[in-house]
């Protein structure tokens, strides 16, 4: 397509994409930049950019106050456990999705992904029912279980879109070379779809850490993530903003350099196979 | 071994039979072709064979044992695909050692079987890299070694060719009829191209809508076809059919010559024509002939030097030990 674009037209486009940029980073910046206030300044009004003394002594604070290196270990395990067992789940669920549909896949994926619109809270009592139950509140495990099925139908649709690329007569090929189902799967499927595959496992590792509603319900101390340590900064402290930031900082940051170095995987993960 | 014989096979997808009731065999050490106007069946027939698909009825049996239930991985067959299928994340030396991993053949003998099958390929300088940096030519030469290496007892061959450039091609039939010879293993070769058919096989299966429409060896299938369709699909180009008041003097509905066995003359014979368009391929010399009896042009061939004008006169007198003769239905009378 020749277009021919004017350099007004850049000026103006380029603008807004900053604009929008800029708009979806303030929170972020403005959290970072709290964080490194005194309480009072804060709450300052008329609030200050950069007109303020620097200080460190909020995340003194918070370290002394609470063990981040716990809460920063759950978010790991928490994290990266769910989406490794989602993933383990999801790859035989799209394989066979994608390449031995049936009449009613179209049917299945859009029921699965239909389980995203009901509100969480909707099954908050029977789950935590169920976790009572079985002693699983405030344990990794369970923790896991949940996460990993409430993100479950992302990344069997991610999964789902990326297998789909791959040509079907490649794995016809190793059908008749003697591959059986795992090998199949192990060998020939997994490997070609390794771009994909990573995308998704980034996306998950960053839904299921900054997952707020099921790990701040069903978590009290012994398995809590960063949210749960940046919640502790909140309602019992009233309005220390500061150190509230400064918890904030600490938990986004391990996901934030994390995105950084990903972008690429990212985008491509986030626009579910559409771009080639 | 690899005699592979098919007994009242169907195949159907949903309410479209896309195989009717089917008998063949292929004889062991036999190169068959399976030809045919897209749409006939021949894939599908090969994915049967392979495993690929299931069929709907019918038995499959590999050297007389039944392998109609056994699954692909099982039956000891090596396919090529049209679209070659490497495996992109592997090297040349891995997508050839494919198989033999999977069958868990030891090491030295897998690397002795890639170094002949790469030697026999001409594929030696290229173990190391990967499919996407080799040419369509030697993506099938891949191709090819992988199913090799497996030492099957029969290959499968799906349009392997028609991705090729039409140089590369005839080179490439060369070499699969070459392997052919020095395996002498079964080789079931699926083309739509009956140029492919005719220089390849021992064996020819022609198809159409799921039927078989003939069997039998290249020249058994020009020289005596048994129906119409087959008679236009062997051949090229193609054999000339006329009915109407021509075909009534030889007691036939439909009377078929093909343009080798035409002779022409620009003073005496049995048909006269008006010469249409010539094409000369150097060698011959093929004119469209149109006559009054006629609906379509009748091509004739000619020697190379031969010339004739456009719009001009000629003659054409048909061999009568050529004619072939067809009832109402299509079918050949003796």
């Amino acid at each position: 397509m020749a277009r021919a674009v004017t350099t007004r037209r850049k000026v103006i486009t380029t603008g807004a994409a900053w604009a929008v940029g800029l708009l979806i980073f303030f929170p972020i910046y403005w959290t970072i930049l709290t964080s490194f206030k005194t309480e009072a300044q804060a709450i300052a009004n008329p609030p200050l950019f950069f007109s303020f003394d620097w200080t460190l002594e909020n995340y003194g604070v918070v370290q002394e106050r609470s063990d981040y290196m716990r809460f920063l270990w759950n978010s790991i395990f928490i994290a990266g456990g769910s989406t490794l067992l989602g993933i383990i789940i999801a790859v035989p669920a799209a394989w066979s999705m994608a390449f031995v549909p049936s009449k009613r896949t179209k049917d299945i994926l859009l029921w699965m992904l239909s389980t995203k619109m009901l509100p969480a809270v909707g099954v908050l009592y029977p789950i935590s029912l169920l976790f009572v139950k079985y002693n699983l509140l405030d344990t990794h495990g369970g923790l896991i279980v949940v996460l990993m099925l409430i993100n479950l139908p992302i990344i069997v649709w991610m999964l789902y879109t990326y297998f789909r690329e791959i040509p079907g007569e490649i794995l016809e090929a190793a059908r008749m070379d003697g591959a059986g189902l795992k090998e199949e799967i192990l060998y020939v499927l997994t490997p070609m779809a390794i771009p994909g595959i990573a995308s998704t496992v980034l996306l998950n590792v960053i839904l299921a850490w900054n997952e707020a509603f099921w790990t701040l319900n069903l978590t009290a101390a012994k398995a809590a993530p960063l949210t749960a340590f940046i919640a502790s900064y909140s309602s019992p402290e009233g309005l220390f903003y500061a150190k509230l930031s400064a918890a904030s900082t600490m938990a986004i940051a391990p996901i934030l350099i994390l995105g950084w170095f990903s972008q690429k995987q990212l985008v491509r993960g986030l626009t579910f196979g559409a771009v080639k | 071994m690899g005699q592979i014989t098919l007994q009242q096979v169907t195949k159907s997808f949903g309410d479209v039979d896309v195989i009717q009731p089917l008998d063949l065999t292929i004889e062991d050490g036999e190169f068959a072709v399976f030809v045919g106007p897209s749409g006939c069946g021949k894939s599908t027939l090969l994915r049967l064979i392979a495993g690929l698909e299931d069929i709907t009825s019918g038995t499959i049996k590999i050297d007389g044992n039944d392998a109609t239930d056994i699954p692909p991985a099982k039956r000891g067959l090596a396919m090529v695909f049209q679209s070659y299928a490497l495996y992109p994340h592997m090297s040349v030396r891995k997508n050839i050692a494919f198989p033999m991993r999977m069958a868990k053949v030891p090491a030295d003998e897998q690397e002795r079987r890639i170094e002949s099958a790469a030697k026999a390929l001409n594929l030696t300088d290229y173990l190391d890299r990967r499919p996407g940096q080799l040419s369509g030519g030697q993506r099938q030469r891949v191709a090819i070694g992988r199913a090799i290496v497996r030492e099957p007892s029969a290959f499968l061959f799906d349009e392997p060719l028609s991705n090729l450039d039409a140089a590369l091609r005839v080179g490439m039939r060369m070499e699969i009829s070459e392997l052919h010879k020095k395996l002498e293993t079964t080789m079931i070769y699926v083309t739509h191209d009956q140029v492919e058919a005719m220089t390849m096989a021992d064996k020819i299966v022609v198809l159409r809508l799921g039927n078989i429409e003939q069997v039998g060896s290249p020249l058994e299938l020009y020289q005596r076809p048994r129906n119409t369709f087959v008679a236009g699909f062997i051949g090229s180009p193609k054999m000339n059919q006329i009915q109407g008041a021509e075909a009534d003097k030889h007691n036939a509905h439909t009377i078929g010559i093909r343009p080798e066995h035409i002779d022409l003359s620009e003073t005496d014979g049995t048909w006269k024509g008006t010469v249409g368009v010539s094409e000369h391929l150097g060698s011959d010399t093929f004119f469209h002939v149109q006559c009054d009896f006629a609906a379509e042009p009748i091509t004739v061939r000619a020697t190379g030097e031969r010339a004739l004008s456009y719009g001009s006169d000629v003659y054409l007198t048909p061999r009568a030990e050529h004619l072939h003769r067809f009832d109402a239905q299509g079918l050949r009378i003796e």
